[in-house]
């Protein structure tokens, strides 16, 4: 299988240790440790309210922590104010400076640093080439679209040439295929500078499609650090799977349990046996057992599989390129969801009609209850 | 069934043939705004007007002689009492307006900014002076500047002088400082205004930059509340040239203003042409002022950036 290119090192460029944040008695981060590498685009995902846009802040420089300590590339921050922090930031209303135009925008931050003309023309050049907005500079900040917008605050953000630079929901203000084109364009960037990028995105698939790494927090806490990959097919919990696209989720009873894998015992699919996740805490006998629905095959006709279950048909969605399948199984009190590809006429299935899942044992997830 | 498809008929407005004069947009918007335009012909053109007129005419003690003449004008430009007068006015003016910016964009800030959830009281309690007539805030001046006043005994009690001081009272100062605290509120709340309109994220993204917090106020949120200095400066500088009461009262013969001689002329010496030829002198003249007032301003925006 095809595996990203690591492009960064293993050396550290933030440590968040035990950093609490908060207001009164709500906690807007609980103990949230994390340590993210020089060179990665690292991700903070979660919903609205989850603490990942306070504990971007606090990278930056503009909220400090309750308790715990900030330490960009081996130095702490504490009480290092955010105009004196190694980072820079792209802030999710742009914050483009509305009595400057273009080039002032970008060269806001040279200025203090005093280059002379010649080299600070040089870098917002430079700067406004890798953003592709080339011979826009003198256009002023109240005639430029959204998106040009974004490249302005991303290329103001660069020119500082920043240890981190952080973004905060960058493109939850554009439309749907501007924000797809970003996306390609945000990774290709990071990878072009080699800078640390630290996102903060409510939305999953560009968390997926952009990061190296991703955090995925609920209610102030980190629930899970891992490749996208990994947060995807192994999700640590029902919630970290139930955020990062549709699961089907099935009792399940603890047969046994070593070190590596757990026997479960379920009513759909049987006896199984897991890999054990790395966060794995037993609470009883209990446990959950996940599959996602695009890892469950239609099997047609008199095509079988070592590993099958059988069902009906009770609801059928048409989705363009897939259709999804509601199916019923004996003994499950939930149906499974199915996403069938159309190419062999999944769309065609009738509702009421029996019908045999096919699926990979590896796809099968246990999750602590 | 096809009557059905068909549908209704345009809808028709039955007996009411407009004429299409009363139908375009144009007509309608004059034809809505007529009452407030009919107003303000009658009590702001009219008089404007009027004293235009007068003053290219000559007062014969109780009759007016209608001929076209300039000779208003020229004594109003070339008297020295007149140009005196007029220049202390605008001096007077400008010192005001700049003094009364100058001490309200700290509170305008300070409630902008770190008023918190109590904005509103705050501006509540700035209007507070206001519940007392304009006449007994600037008698009150007196009571604190006069010869016996708080300041004097005041100063007299801690040592610091052996006798009432007479330079606080009737003289052009005491006409500042009381124009000054009398405006106050109408510069802060426009500068309030434009400072509650400055986008916060935009002083984190110059703090984010690198700037301290004296840079980013000089070079994102001092700039971009500039409309809202420039409102306040003008507000308080075009009332106070033509302010009389004030120099009347604590001004003295030092603190006499362009406007003192205007009531003169309409009153006392009742010389209705002369009194309105300085009137309008002094309109234009305040309106130059006011113009040149805001092209400073620009082009120190234009040099911060």
């Amino acid at each position: 299988m095809l595996e990203r290119v690591q492009s960064q090192s293993d050396r550290t460029m933030i440590e968040i240790r035990d950093v609490t944040r908060s207001y009164g008695s709500f906690k807007a981060l609980d103990n949230a440790s994390l340590a993210i590498r020089e060179g990665e685009f690292f991700s903070l995902l979660g919903p609205s309210g989850c603490g990942k846009t306070t504990l971007l802040r606090m990278i930056a420089g503009f909220d400090t922590p309750t308790s715990g300590s900030i330490a960009v590339d081996g130095q702490p921050m504490d009480g290092i104010p955010a105009n004196r922090r190694p980072t820079n930031m792209v802030f999710q209303s742009y914050a483009i400076f509305p009595h400057l135009d273009v080039e002032q925008n970008v060269a806001y931050g040279l200025k203090r640093l005093r280059l002379g003309a010649g080299e600070e023309k040089r870098r917002v050049e430079e700067a406004l080439a890798q953003v592709s907005l080339i011979g826009l500079g003198k256009r002023h900040a109240t005639e430029l679209s959204g998106g040009q917008r974004q490249r302005v605050a991303l290329a103001r953000a660069l020119v500082m040439r920043p240890k981190v630079l952080l973004l905060d929901e960058p493109l939850s203000a554009l439309d749907k295929k501007l924000r797809e084109q970003m996306q390609v364009e945000l990774r290709r960037l990071q990878q072009a500078v080699g800078i640390t990028f630290v996102l903060v995105t409510h939305d999953q698939y560009e968390a997926l499609a952009m990061s190296d790494r991703i955090a995925v927090m609920f209610g102030g806490r980190i629930a899970q650090v891992a490749s996208p990959k990994e947060i995807y097919q192994r999700p640590v919990n029902r919630q970290v799977a139930d955020f990062l696209g549709g699961m089907n989720f099935v009792k399940a009873e603890i047969v046994e349990e070593n070190g590596a894998s757990l026997l479960l015992d379920t009513l759909g699919f049987g006896r199984v046996r897991t890999d054990k996740p790395r966060a794995f805490v037993r609470n009883g006998g209990a446990a959950t057992l996940g599959i996602r629905p695009e890892r469950l095959r239609v099997l047609w006709d008199n095509t079988t599989a070592k590993f099958e279950v059988a069902g009906k048909v009770v609801e059928r969605h048409y989705f363009g390129e897939i259709t999804h399948l509601i199916v019923e199984i004996p003994g499950l009190e939930k149906p499974l969801s199915v996403t069938e590809t159309n190419d062999f006429g999944a769309d065609d299935i009738p509702v009421g009609a029996p019908i045999r899942l096919a699926y990979d044992p590896e796809a099968l997830v246990a999750m602590a209850d | 069934m096809t009557a059905a498809v068909e549908g209704s008929p345009p809808l028709r407005v039955a007996g009411l043939r407009r004429s299409p004069l009363l139908q375009s947009e144009a007509v309608q918007g004059f034809a809505l705004i007529s009452p407030t335009f009919v107003y303000a012909l009658i009590l702001l053109v009219l008089p404007i007007l009027v004293v235009i007129a007068h003053s290219f005419w000559t007062q014969h003690y109780l009759t007016i002689d209608h001929t076209f003449t300039l000779e208003n004008y020229r004594i109003a430009l070339t008297e020295p009492i007149y140009r005196d007068l007029l220049w202390r006015s605008l001096y007077i003016s400008l010192t005001v307006s700049l003094l009364t910016v100058a001490l309200a964009y700290p509170i305008a800030y300070f409630i902008s900014f770190h008023g918190g959830r109590h904005k509103s009281l705050w501006l509540f309690l700035i209007t507070i002076p206001f519940w007392t007539s304009y006449l007994l805030r600037v008698m009150s001046w007196k009571v604190i500047l006069g010869y016996n006043g708080v300041l004097n005994s005041g100063l007299m009690g801690l040592g610091i002088i052996d006798e009432p001081s007479t330079a606080l009272l009737y003289n052009s100062t005491a006409v500042i400082i009381t124009l000054t605290h009398a405006w106050a509120t109408f510069a802060i709340l426009p500068i309030f205004v434009s400072l509650e309109k400055v986008d916060r994220t935009l002083v984190e993204a110059a703090t984010d930059l690198g700037d301290g917090p004296l840079r980013s106020f000089l070079r994102v949120t001092l700039p971009l509340s500039a409309p809202g200095v420039i409102s306040a400066a003008l507000i308080v500088m075009i009332p106070t040239v033509g302010d009389y009461v004030t120099p009347k009262l604590v001004g003295g013969k030092d603190g006499v203003m362009i406007a003192n001689a205007i009531q003169a002329q309409f009153g006392k010496a009742s010389n209705w042409p002369l009194g309105a030829a300085l009137s309008v002198t002094t309109m234009i003249i305040v309106s130059l002022m006011a113009g040149a007032t805001v092209l400073v301003f620009r082009a120190l925006q234009r040099l911060a950036r």
